[in-house]
């Protein structure tokens, strides 16, 4: 292994790779929660009409691997006649950019409707009966006790999706994405130096899910405060520290 | 039976669940400053039947009338009757304070936040106003100096005086008790049993299902003893507790009292 090149390897990554990586990571988990949230509350309905739909969602893309999921967008859509021809279909899609972005997005809004539909049925039933006796109905309830709540569970899960989204970004390089990976494989092709590039990139990878593990792992303390102890007592006071 | 305006009127609450018909037709009428206790061994239908008040459950047959309002129901397949109207029905229960077994506070909002939670986001009322009834409330039942805690860390007869505090920001025409101090240690019962006997001094109109036999002597105006989905036995604490009229309520009563 070439010690040497592996300086110049990191700072490509870090200069060219990071950014996209980053991008495709916070922009598909943000589309991904707002598909989340609809597609959990419409899992739980009383309606198996209703419930239909969601699920065939979740069915395909837990079903099918990303790679195909991503492959099926970008080089899938494209053969389609009425998308080429649509003023504003096509400019997204022909962008590998955008295609990473919506099958990244639909992939992890599967995944996260699912960790949220346990989180939201693993809620105490009392809690909601008891937004029931107050008054309390539809959406206000989904608002102001379920939704809350059902973060607060399904966070642990949530933040484990997030990492996966981390490692499953690489995949976006096969379409032509320089992200991190997509950069390793630009220099492991122009050095033939598979160790160095691919050793740099998994490092780069290892670090960015150790900070997110810490960022999380300050969420969830932030969102459990109700399961520690009183705030002036001495064990509070050492998690929170 | 006081001699109050009539608050809540029940007609002939039945229900099934699966093959068991847990109530066979239960009436009742409470009118202002009534405390109602209704009694029987478990399995009874107590629960139920208090449940069936506010459609925690859904009651099979049966009429609801609060002030002579009446809750319109509508039979639902293999659902028994449910609300018509779900305005009407949030509108009710907004009026019907609950008070659950297992307290059921919000575990993500602090003791002030659950108070001050139902009156702000159904009722509408404003922020500071509802603050402070929600601190005077803390303050009658005596947790004022925990307002920024969370559940749980409450003890479970401090959690259940929040749910009462609680039940009474939305300022009830009446209050449904539904075994308030049966999840809790023994040593905590008396707390949140002063709690309920002050309520009743003030004249609010409470139903309560209890096994608290002293309560139920002490401190109702009226008593009911349910047995296998029907009433047993029903009138003033001093006649029931004394001269039961069944060998059901006696045997009852002999067991619980001693």
């Amino acid at each position: 292994m070439n010690v040497d090149l592996i300086p110049g390897f990191l700072f490509k990554m870090l200069t060219e790779g990071l950014p996209t990586t980053m991008a495709l990571v916070a922009l598909s988990v943000s589309i991904g929660f707002f598909l989340a949230v609809p597609t959990a509350l419409l899992r739980v309905s009383h309606n198996p009409a209703v419930r239909v739909l969601p699920y065939a969602y979740i069915f395909f893309f837990r079903g099918t691997p990303l790679l195909i999921q991503i492959a099926l967008v970008y080089y899938g859509l494209s053969t389609l006649e009425w998308i080429r021809g649509s003023e504003f279909l096509w400019p997204i899609l022909r962008e590998p950019f955008w295609c990473a972005i919506i099958a990244l997005s639909l992939n992890t809004g599967a995944y996260s409707g699912e960790i949220l539909r346990g989180a939201i049925q693993a809620i105490p039933r009392g809690e909601v009966e008891a937004a029931r006796a107050h008054g309390m109905h539809g959406w206000l309830i989904v608002r102001r006790i379920l939704l809350p709540r059902a973060f607060q569970i399904g966070l642990p899960a949530y933040g484990n999706e997030i990492i996966l989204m981390v490692k499953g970004s690489a995949l976006t390089s096969t379409i032509t994405l320089l992200d991190i990976t997509g950069v390793a494989r630009n220099l492991y092709a122009r050095y033939y130096t598979p160790m160095e590039a691919f050793v740099t990139a998994g490092v780069i990878y290892l670090v960015l899910v150790f900070l997110l593990t810490r960022l999380l792992r300050w969420v969830e303390g932030r969102l459990s405060r109700h399961l520690l102890g009183p705030p002036e007592t001495e064990l509070a006071q050492d998690r929170a520290s | 039976m006081g001699t109050g305006a009539v608050a809540l009127e029940v007609r002939g609450i039945h229900k099934t669940f699966g093959q068991l018909e847990v109530l066979k037709g239960i009436s009742l009428t409470a009118r202002d400053g009534d405390v109602i206790s209704i009694l029987g061994s478990s399995g009874s239908g107590k629960s139920t039947f208090l449940r069936c008040l506010n459609l925690l459950e859904n009651p099979d047959k049966g009429s609801i009338r609060l002030r002579g309002e009446e809750l319109s129901l509508k039979p639902e397949r293999g659902n028994g009757l449910v609300a018509a109207n779900a305005k009407q029905l949030a509108t009710f229960r907004s009026r019907m304070g609950f008070v659950f077994q297992n307290f059921n506070l919000w575990p993500h909002l602090t003791i002030l936040e659950n108070i001050m939670e139902a009156p702000v986001q159904v009722k509408k009322q404003p922020k500071a106003e509802v603050r402070e009834r929600a601190l005077a409330l803390l303050d009658k039942v005596g947790i004022a100096a925990k307002r920024d805690f969370y559940p749980a860390h409450l003890s479970g007869g401090q959690q259940q005086r929040a749910a009462i505090a609680r039940a009474l920001c939305m300022e009830p025409e009446v209050i449904l008790f539904d075994e308030p101090t049966s999840a809790l240690d023994p040593e905590l019962v008396s707390e949140v049993l002063g709690v309920m006997r002050a309520l009743a001094e003030e004249g609010r109109t409470m139903l309560v299902v209890t096994h608290e036999m002293n309560f139920a002597r002490d401190v109702s105006s009226e008593v009911i003893f349910l047995h296998q989905g029907h009433i047993e036995e029903q009138g003033p604490p001093a006649q029931i507790f004394s001269q039961p009229k069944t060998d059901r309520v006696r045997q009852f009563l002999t067991n619980h009292l001693s």
